[in-house]
């Protein structure tokens, strides 16, 4: 009889609001995307300064996965993220570096993250988490893969927890959905709840 | 040379998005590697395309990076030497 | 636990569009590294690149629809087609795209709506006539080697009853500009575990593999897989080893063996310092330094999305025919600690071989193949 799982706390940044299970914690005064993260990291009380070193994916994931992750013991927690994009925002500012022969200058700070996986290091780094990770790209959230692949791994003992992330980001739009799966909790894993979470 | 070395610092923090840290801050002989400014492998790269970029140097040895690196003090008087822009 | 095995392989590479003949070559020592001079801020590089126009003609030969393919396209078909036309596609097969940058050169002409990952592996998909929506990996380097792990992973679940793993990353100016940026392009054809090593050559291939939960003329089976992170830093490895000898040792735990009863490894060796000096670290930590151990990128480059999967087909040929391919590029070791590196071809009868990988955002995947009798 596979046990029960729950999805035990929601994050939801879109629209200039930054929304903690449900509960709105910042609605931004900013007007572009650079300042309503920056207000979201002071309202956080994050002090990291690689911060400001990161691409917009990862300071989105890091944002979200604040709430979620900060202060927990927990360290066999999954990362499962995924977006739409993958790392075209980067990936264009890296073309961007090369595109003029005569001034040709990539730079190994924007070339680092031209690829999306990088928010999951960045994030398994800050809250040492050395734990099963992967990151899909899909037009939509695939809820039913996700759903499938963070039951196997919490099942067969490769995580205790999943964090799941839709970190969707490209020039000034920007959606990033995450949750956690736990063992335990009242609000059930299922595909529908998942849904939920994204309308 | 201060003008250059007022330049250096305000170019690294824009290009290391060194974000809480002023030109005042930054103090002409303190190391930029290991407890000084903190910064890493990749920032180490991000200052050979700086030297190349804005001062037309090109470190054929990544590895004079070390030296060089060391400080303002001694970015500035090897970029004074050196620079072709 | 449902077991999962590979039945049939396919690579795509710069030494043959088959198997077959890219085994040959293997023998002969034959590499696909050569100069490359048609990057103009990069001269004169070392790159594995697959000849263009034999590509195209054995795509024509294969492909009558007059419908455009861009080179990574024609790539991922020919090495898919062959393994359809045996296995075919069910309601629920599985269709899994590990790649890094796909068609990424749109950028080039500003056709950014083109570059996006999951228009390539739909375009497949539609090819083939698959059902199901694609699943698309893009993980660094390891992105096929966890393709593979997410596939038996998903044949386990029950998702499908089996899946087609594709992967492909092509040679362009712009992957080999942020290896130039990080100074990690070795000037010489590249040297894994070397002394002499100085970086990576960067190479381009497509690989197809079909898995299933059939044993019927199976190659090999799965036992055991795992991806885990270092949480160290973002480009640089972790010194110890972390997440790779974790990931290893997960791998062999599930696989229910003892590291002892590893016949080989095949290793990511990609010859830059850090890389080979972590995996040395790792290998050893887990007790592995006596296992024959390669590197296949003197042979084919690092072909980034690709190279999981292509070096897995390789892996599984050896076990298959008892044969340990050359870590070619190697002569003296330049790691801090030892490592049974295989310097030429060796016959060993074999039943069990370990597939790592490691990359970028400090990921790494180890894979676990048992030859089936």
């Amino acid at each position: 009889m596979e046990q029960p799982l729950y999805i035990s706390q929601t994050v939801v940044i879109k629209n200039g609001t930054y929304i903690h299970n449900g509960k709105e914690l910042l609605h931004s005064s900013a007007s572009d995307m650079t300042g309503f993260i920056k207000e979201c990291y002071k309202m956080l009380g994050i002090e990291y300064p690689k911060f400001f070193k990161m691409d917009n994916l990862s300071k989105l994931a890091i944002l979200a996965a604040e709430k979620i992750l900060q202060g927990k013991q927990q360290t066999n927690t999954a990362l499962l993220f995924s977006n739409a994009v993958s790392s075209l925002d980067f990936d264009l500012k890296h073309q961007q570096t090369i595109a003029d022969k005569e001034a040709y200058y990539p730079s190994p700070a924007v070339f680092v993250y031209t690829l999306p996986n990088i928010c999951i290091g960045e994030v398994s780094i800050r809250h040492q988490l050395k734990s099963e990770s992967a990151f899909f790209v899909s037009e939509k959230y695939d809820t039913g893969t996700m759903f499938d692949y963070t039951n196997y791994l919490i099942q067969q003992g490769k995580a205790d927890q999943v964090l799941c992330g839709w970190i969707n980001q490209l020039h000034d739009a920007y959606e990033i959905v995450m949750y956690l799966v736990d063992k335990q909790g009242e609000r059930i894993h299922t595909k529908e709840e998942i849904n939920k979470i994204f309308n | 040379m201060e003008a250059l070395k007022r330049e250096l610092k305000e170019r690294i923090i824009e290009v290391l998005n060194l974000e809480d840290i002023a030109v005042d801050d930054i103090q002409d002989n303190d190391p930029l590697f290991g407890d000084g400014l903190g910064l890493d492998s990749i920032d180490a790269l991000e200052l050979i395309v700086l030297m190349d970029k804005e001062y037309g140097i090109k470190l054929s040895d990544p590895k004079e990076g070390k030296s060089i690196f060391q400080s303002i003090e001694t970015m500035a008087q090897y970029i004074s030497e050196n620079r072709t822009k | 636990m449902k077991k999962v095995f590979i039945k049939e392989t396919n690579i795509i590479t710069p030494l043959g569009f088959d198997v077959s003949s890219n085994w040959t070559a293997l023998v002969k020592d034959q590499s696909g590294i050569e100069i490359q001079n048609q990057w103009e801020n990069i001269p004169s590089v070392y790159a594995s690149c697959i000849n263009t126009a034999a590509l195209n003609k054995a795509f024509d030969a294969v492909v009558t629809t007059s419908a455009p393919f861009t080179r990574v396209e024609k790539m991922l078909i020919l090495a898919l087609e062959p393994l359809i036309e045996k296995q075919g596609v069910k309601e629920d097969t599985l269709l899994i795209l590990s790649t890094t940058k796909g068609n990424i050169f749109y950028l080039e002409s500003g056709e950014t709506a083109q570059a996006y990952l999951n228009e390539l592996a739909e375009k497949i998909a539609r090819y083939f006539h698959f059902q199901t929506r694609p699943i698309v990996i893009s993980n660094a380097c390891v992105s096929g080697v966890m393709a593979l792990s997410v596939a038996k992973r998903m044949l386990q679940m029950n998702t499908a009853s089996d899946a087609y793993v594709i992967a492909v990353d092509e040679v362009t100016e712009f992957v080999l500009s942020g290896f130039q940026s990080f100074q990690a392009l070795s000037p010489q054809p590249c040297r894994p575990y070397d002394e002499k090593r100085n970086g990576v050559t960067l190479g381009e291939a497509a690989a197809a593999v079909y898995v299933t939960v059939q044993p019927d003329d199976a190659k090999a089976e799965i036992i055991g897989d795992a991806n885990i992170n270092d949480a160290n830093h973002i480009s640089g490895p972790s010194r110890t080893g972390e997440g790779l000898f974790l990931s290893i040792q997960a791998a062999i735990k599930e696989a229910g063996i003892s590291q002892h009863a590893i016949d080989f490894i095949s290793a990511h060796g990609t010859a830059t310092l850090y890389n080979d000096e972590m995996e040395a670290v790792a290998f050893n930590r887990a007790e592995l330094n006596k296992v024959p151990i390669n590197s296949l990128k003197g042979y084919y480059g690092h072909t980034l999305g690709a190279s999981g999967l292509l070096e897995t087909v390789i892996t599984i040929e050896s076990l298959c025919r008892n044969l340990l391919i050359s870590s070619k590029g190697f002569e003296n070791p330049g790691v801090s600690q030892p490592l049974n590196i295989i310097q030429q071809h060796t016959e060993k009868e074999m039943k069990v071989a370990l597939k790592t990988a490691s990359g970028f955002g400090g990921c790494n995947s180890a894979v676990i193949f048992k030859k089936t009798e």
